[in-house]
């Protein structure tokens, strides 16, 4: 057990390195995924009902497939059709559009709770409809998804594992490469697991910090 | 900023001939109603009769059926000499002039007393904003709640949210001022301090026009009653008349409805 240990501990900076994948991978895909879900359930709002139903089927679409499923078909599927991305980049695309999904069926449900007379109170007051999202709207909607945006973080965090199907170099790629390498399954696979629960603590304690400012803006 | 030309006379709210309804329920049926610059006029009547929805027709909140609305002799809500509805953006600056004040305060929840105030002139009016600064703290100060300019709305009693309603609706320095009961959702023990910031406004003469069912302030601060049942104005008087000889039997009996109710209550007061 402790010669496990030290093997993985000798080749940490593989499991570094796939873990700093792991973080970039959510990082950018929270960003864009917050960023693509506010436009899409701001779209949502538009008086077009054909606009409504075009995103609501994609929005179902995404809820009722399978992560692992949708990544395959990225990777296998996109290449039919003559795109051809790196591996890297067909997971992080796979990642933001599923997950954009997700945050746009939080954001939509949360905009449609919102009180309504402050939203309207914007609007006696003359805000246009870009002005009436961008100060009267979008904060407390951010304040009010707060939690929920935060569970959706985890699940990104969590869905990146399975990147390692299609050869993205990120933690749990790195650890099965560890394992399979040395022989050292139970180590490399703890190591894996630690870092990924670290991971989700700075998420939870981030979120907490952001509940604990919006309790008072409420 | 007001192409049309404007008389001293001229009413700065008019209201011709809007009706309303909601599916089948008529809540408004041909209402005229004008307020001349620098009046009060209070709209009473039961519950159900319309005055709120009649407010907010004036802005356009419940876009009227028919009918038309001049603020200023400027068309609210519909393009000038058509039927044709206004884009949201002329829409937007038309109800910039008009201030309103709201049952339920509806203030903006995630920003502090301060930034409550000085949003509208900042964003919607682009004013500069160490000029809007100066005004918010001068208009906290006219509403009595300076010390509270750092502190969000969840923290403030509903007289002090109100009073905030107040001070951010006249931050846009508008030529009309309308009040949605602005008291009927505050401890019996608040609305003084609320009512007492709009017979300041009265003394000021800021033009207002307030849906409301406290008598009292009716009697003492309107320059003139309308009196609404049925989506219908039922009488137009000025104070005294109305409440001491109205003009019609369907004001004679909500008056007396209404002191009963009053004593009632001054009763059961007493009695505990």
């Amino acid at each position: 057990m402790s010669r496990d240990i030290d093997i993985v501990w000798q080749h940490r900076d593989v499991l570094l390195d796939g873990f700093m994948r792991t973080v970039l991978l959510t990082t950018i895909t929270t960003i864009a995924a917050i960023l693509t879900g506010a436009i899409l359930a701001t779209l949502m709002q538009s008086r077009f009902r054909l606009l409504f139903s075009i995103i609501q089927i994609f929005v179902d679409t995404m809820r009722c497939i399978p992560f692992l499923l949708f990544a395959y078909l990225l990777y296998y599927g996109l290449p039919a059709f003559g795109i051809r991305m790196s591996s890297w980049s067909t997971g992080l695309l796979a990642l933001i559009v599923y997950s954009s999904a997700y945050v746009t069926e939080i954001l939509r449900g949360a905009w449609a709770s919102l009180p309504r007379d402050s939203i309207e109170a914007g609007e006696a007051f003359g805000f246009s409809r870009f002005n009436l999202f961008r100060h009267i709207v979008l904060a407390p909607l951010l304040f009010a998804t707060a939690p929920l945006i935060g569970n959706q973080i985890i699940q990104i965090v969590k869905d990146s594992a399975f990147l390692m199907v299609i050869t993205v170099p990120e933690l749990t790629y790195a650890a099965t490469y560890v394992q399979s390498t040395y022989f050292t399954p139970f180590a490399a696979f703890i190591a894996a697991l630690v870092l990924y629960w670290c991971l989700t603590m700075l998420v939870e304690t981030v979120v907490a910090f952001i509940d604990r400012r919006a309790v008072i803006r409420r | 900023m007001n192409p049309v030309s404007q008389q001293p006379d001229d009413p700065v709210l008019s209201v011709h001939g809007i009706s309303k309804s909601f599916g089948a329920h008529q809540v408004l049926d041909d209402i005229d109603l004008n307020v001349h610059r620098g009046e009060t006029v209070c709209l009473l009547g039961p519950s159900g009769s319309g005055k709120s929805t009649l407010l907010r027709c004036v802005n356009w909140l419940d876009p009227p059926d028919a009918g038309t609305i001049l603020l200023a002799g400027q068309r609210v809500g519909l393009r000038p000499g058509g039927n044709h509805r206004m884009s949201d953006r002329e829409l937007a600056k038309i109800r910039t002039r008009i201030g309103m004040v709201f049952q339920h305060f509806a203030l903006w929840p995630h920003l502090t007393v301060m930034e409550n105030v000085m949003a509208g002139p900042r964003y919607v009016q682009r004013r500069p904003p160490s000029e809007v600064r100066d005004e918010a703290i001068a208009l906290l100060g006219k509403v009595g709640l300076a010390e509270k300019a750092n502190v969000y709305p969840a923290r403030l009693s509903g007289g002090q949210k109100q009073r905030v309603g107040i001070a951010r609706a006249l931050a846009m320095q508008p030529s009309l001022l309308l009040f949605d009961e602005p008291t009927s959702a505050l401890d019996p023990e608040l609305v003084g301090e609320v009512l007492d910031v709009m017979r300041g406004l009265v003394a000021e003469g800021m033009t207002m026009l307030v849906v409301t069912h406290e008598m009292a302030f009716a009697r003492e601060a309107a320059d003139r009653i309308v009196f609404m049942d049925h989506g219908r104005i039922v009488e137009t008087n000025d104070p005294e008349q109305f409440f001491s000889a109205p003009a019609t039997e369907r004001v004679r009996q909500f008056l007396a409805r209404y002191s009963s109710e009053t004593i009632g209550k001054i009763r059961r007061r007493s009695a505990r």
